[in-house]
């Protein structure tokens, strides 16, 4: 008897959060989540959850008014949310707002960042609840699923309002930024490629030089001089060296070489440079290709030299790579890292004096590497896309990017800042001729934009960590690359 | 009328239904009871309301459409659409496949060594020390010791491989090692639960009359045969609802898989999705590829409707609502 009623309870209950869910999702689906919640709070007529929403609205505002209360008095002051997640470039873009606030006394910048993880988490979740900064720094690979759910602002109009000319970056930065469509949604802000980082100590030691390093030459059949390099700077625990026939490949303490990371199928920092070097190309187009090439030899060929690489003990076993403390702690002699780490490396206690290596001339006769650039983009959310639009306009002006190259951080994606910020390594003491060479002698290839990057990322980086590790055959990329051309065809 | 339906009824339609003239005292006591178990159920039943129902029907609704994280534009319904892709998503398939082999090894593991433990309490000791000093890892939050094993598991600085390679054996990295993941992690999750299995066994095991074991002493029993004869099937219902419960919360697991999979530095399911177990997957899909959100909600949905058949299954077949001592 008492079930009964319980039942019954149980019943009313239900209903209740039946009809609450039935109210949330049937109306406001245009106006992204905040709207409907709104709607649930209320549950009257369709009228009231409008004007609540809008209320909303209104709140924000008038709390962004509050916030500019003492501006107000100059005219019409508001603040702009800019996000970065580079916390060595903070202070630069902090000098850039103050530069910026001071010619345009009318818009406030309040700069947040945050770590890369919390970052993008923290976007994503701001996309889905409309809480999103008025401009962001973006990542090409982030960017194409952005347009696809209409979260960025196209900038071609202010573009072409305010004469901005797209030309003077490095070549191909600023047209990376361009949908197919031809719409533009980011003004490029620096850019970056990778070299090798090592200890001069380390060098010293195993008795190479810079130059010989420099000059090495790699091919997927024998590794060529490279390996041979990396053989000399690997050590075994009884101090054999990798070209010592007593070296032990099961046992060793110091690896010659290494990437930052794996990288998935991208392999920014790990077998990109090498794999683009032997002619290998990630899409049939790049950027908005449609099919990945993963499948092609010059990719399969340079995996399988990674393979036997590991296996001789020259590279470490993918679960033993994770990143800085490798080369900090002497587990690998070397390592392939990008450009935004020239300042952190060459400030770093732990390793004696860092030394920048190009990356290895390829089998098609030339180095490769990746070439990656950063924009700033507009969110559709911001309520001052005007205001955006200037303060993006002036990161990706030479005022800004010329205060951005003398912090030595990152290279500003245009040529007097990029000179900038060479001449200050320089007057720290480091050559960074083994990034910018890449630039000069037209060695670059760029990241692969398509759509639905981090579930390609997900089934590459499992095949890659598969065949590195030796679980699996090279022909295990064949199939991931046929899954990831089905995922994007699909 | 029964005392049951009046109370119903007071609750759903106070005014509407006349009341009989007279109760007698064991009515009135009832029906008491119910109002004033009514509020002191209100608070739970709408946390119960807001935090659960409503998202879990919302989630539902969200399956049947192509709905994206980022994206403004308005959830497309496409029907089951979500559940046919699932259907033939190896991955998916796969993730399931890791998840029960996590599930059988933590709840294999855990509830024998927690019997045992309950055992060694009920029949050696009773110190209050000893039930204290086992709840200890539970207490603890499951980042924390996740974080813990992490750094102990690690092939390079954990104090499990010196050990190890002082013991002479060479080190291995646990929690990126393909064949051993899974059973780290099912590890980690038996160390952290065992001791409050076994302290709710403990409790259960302290309905079991004394008289019974009195009596097999006499009989000459040794412990074994009064553990096997006494104490298992008497403990019956408690043991089926430890494992009901701790099931649940194994195929679940969520936070030891991303804080340790993969290991220091390495990436959260692997190496190469070894240890993607179902909620990683979920995961992934909802916030990491953000446009699959619709296709998430329809993985949990099915993960939901799974779990309440094994729930239902594991009770049926146990019979928990028999004991022999009823």
């Amino acid at each position: 008897m008492r079930n009964s009623k319980l039942l019954r309870i149980l019943a009313l209950v239900f209903a209740f959060a039946f009809a609450l869910a039935a109210c949330g999702d049937s109306s406001g689906d245009g106006d992204g989540d905040g709207a409907q919640s709104s709607d649930d709070d209320g549950g009257s007529e369709d009228g009231d959850g409008d004007d609540e929403a809008m209320a909303e609205d209104e709140g924000d505002e008038a709390m962004a008014e509050d916030e500019g209360d003492e501006a107000m008095a100059e005219g019409d002051a508001v603040t702009i949310d800019y996000w970065l997640w580079d916390e060595n470039q903070l202070p630069l873009y902090q000098q850039c707002a103050t530069d910026f606030t001071g010619a345009n006394p009318g818009i406030e910048i309040n700069i947040e960042q945050f770590a890369w993880g919390d970052y993008w988490d923290g976007l994503s979740a701001g996309f889905a609840t409309g809480d999103v900064p008025d401009v962001f720094t973006d990542h090409l690979a982030k960017y194409p699923e952005f347009i696809d759910g209409g979260q960025l602002v196209a900038l071609n109009d202010f573009v072409e309002a305010d004469g901005v000319s797209t030309d003077n970056y490095f070549p191909g930065l600023a047209d990376l930024w361009v949908s197919p469509d031809g719409e533009r949604f980011g003004l490029p802000k620096d850019w970056d490629t990778v070299a090798i980082v090592t200890d001069q100590a380390t060098l010293d030691e195993a008795g190479v030089t810079a130059e010989e390093f420099a000059a090495a030459e790699w091919n997927p059949d024998d590794g060529g001089t490279f390996e041979q390099i990396i053989a000399r700077l690997s050590l075994d625990a009884d101090g054999n060296t990798g070209d010592s026939a007593d070296f032990d490949p099961s046992n060793v303490v110091r690896y010659g070489w290494s990437g930052q990371g794996i990288g998935a199928g991208t392999g920014q920092v790990f077998h990109s440079s090498f794999a683009a070097s032997n002619g290998f190309e990630f899409l049939d187009t790049n950027p908005w290709g449609t099919v990945y090439q993963y499948d092609d030899p010059a990719f399969l060929d340079t995996m399988a030299w990674f393979r036997s690489a590991i296996e001789k003990g020259f590279i470490p076993r993918p679960e033993l790579i994770t990143g800085d403390p490798d080369l900090q702690t002497g587990l690998v002699a070397s390592m392939t890292d990008g450009s935004w780490k020239i300042g952190a490396w060459n400030g770093d206690d732990s390793i004696d004096s860092a030394v920048f290596i190009p990356t290895p001339i390829g089998p098609n006769g030339s180095r490769a590497s990746m070439f990656n650039g950063l924009a700033d983009s507009i969110t559709t959310a911001s309520e001052h896309p005007e205001q955006a639009w200037e303060w993006v306009k002036y990161m990706a002006g030479a005022e800004c990017q010329d205060v951005v190259g003398a912090g030595a951080v990152v290279f500003p994606a245009l040529d007097s800042g990029t000179e900038i910020a060479q001449q200050a390594h320089a007057d720290n003491g480091v050559d960074v001729s083994a990034f910018t060479t890449h630039v000069e002698e037209g060695t670059t290839f760029l990241f692969p934009i398509a759509g639905q990057a981090a579930e390609v990322d997900q089934i590459m980086g499992d095949a890659v960590t598969a065949v590195l590790s030796g679980e699996a055959d090279v022909d295990a990329l064949v199939d991931a690359n046929a899954e990831v051309n089905e995922l994007l065809a699909g | 009328m029964t005392a049951g339906q009046l109370g119903a009824n007071d609750l759903v339609a106070d005014a509407a239904v006349p009341k009989p003239p007279k109760r007698n005292r064991e009515e009135r006591a009832l029906d008491g009871g119910w109002k004033v178990a009514f509020w002191f159920l209100l608070p739970s039943l709408l946390g119960f309301l807001i935090f659960y129902l409503i998202p879990t029907i919302r989630a539902i609704r969200i399956s049947f459409t192509e709905d994206s994280l980022t994206s403004r534009n308005p959830a497309e319904w496409i029907g089951a659409e979500n559940y046919r892709e699932l259907w033939s998503d190896d991955r998916f398939w796969d993730s399931v496949w890791v998840t029960l082999k996590f599930v059988a090894m933590n709840i294999g593991s855990q509830t024998i060594l927690a019997l045992i433990l309950a055992v060694m309490m009920d029949r050696l000791t009773r110190s209050l020390i000893v039930r204290g000093i086992l709840l200890v890892p539970w207490v603890l939050p499951n980042v924390l010791v996740a974080m813990l094993w992490l750094f102990l598991l690690d092939p390079r600085v954990g104090f499990v491989n010196s050990v190890i390679e002082s013991l002479g054996f060479s080190a291995s990295s646990f929690l990126n090692d393909s064949t051993l993941v899974v059973p780290a992690m099912a590890f980690i999750n038996t160390w952290k639960f065992t001791g409050y299995t076994a302290l709710l066994l403990f409790a259960g095991m302290q309905t079991i009359p004394r008289n019974l074991y009195e009596a097999g002493a006499l009989d000459g029993s040794s412990e074994m045969t009064m553990f096997r004869t006494i104490t298992l099937p008497l403990l019956k219902p408690v043991l089926a609802l430890v494992m009901v419960v701790s099931l649940i919360g194994s195929f679940q697991m969520f936070d030891v898989a991303q804080t340790a999979s993969g290991g220091l530095g390495g990436e959260t399911g692997g190496p190469s999705g070894a240890s993607r177990v179902i909620y990683i997957y979920i995961y992934e899909n909802a916030f990491l590829f953000r446009n699959k959100f619709g296709y998430a909600a329809a993985m949990a949905t099915v993960l939901m409707g799974f779990l309440m058949f094994v729930t239902l299954a594991q009770l049926r077949l146990l019979r928990a609502n028999e004991s022999d001592l009823a």
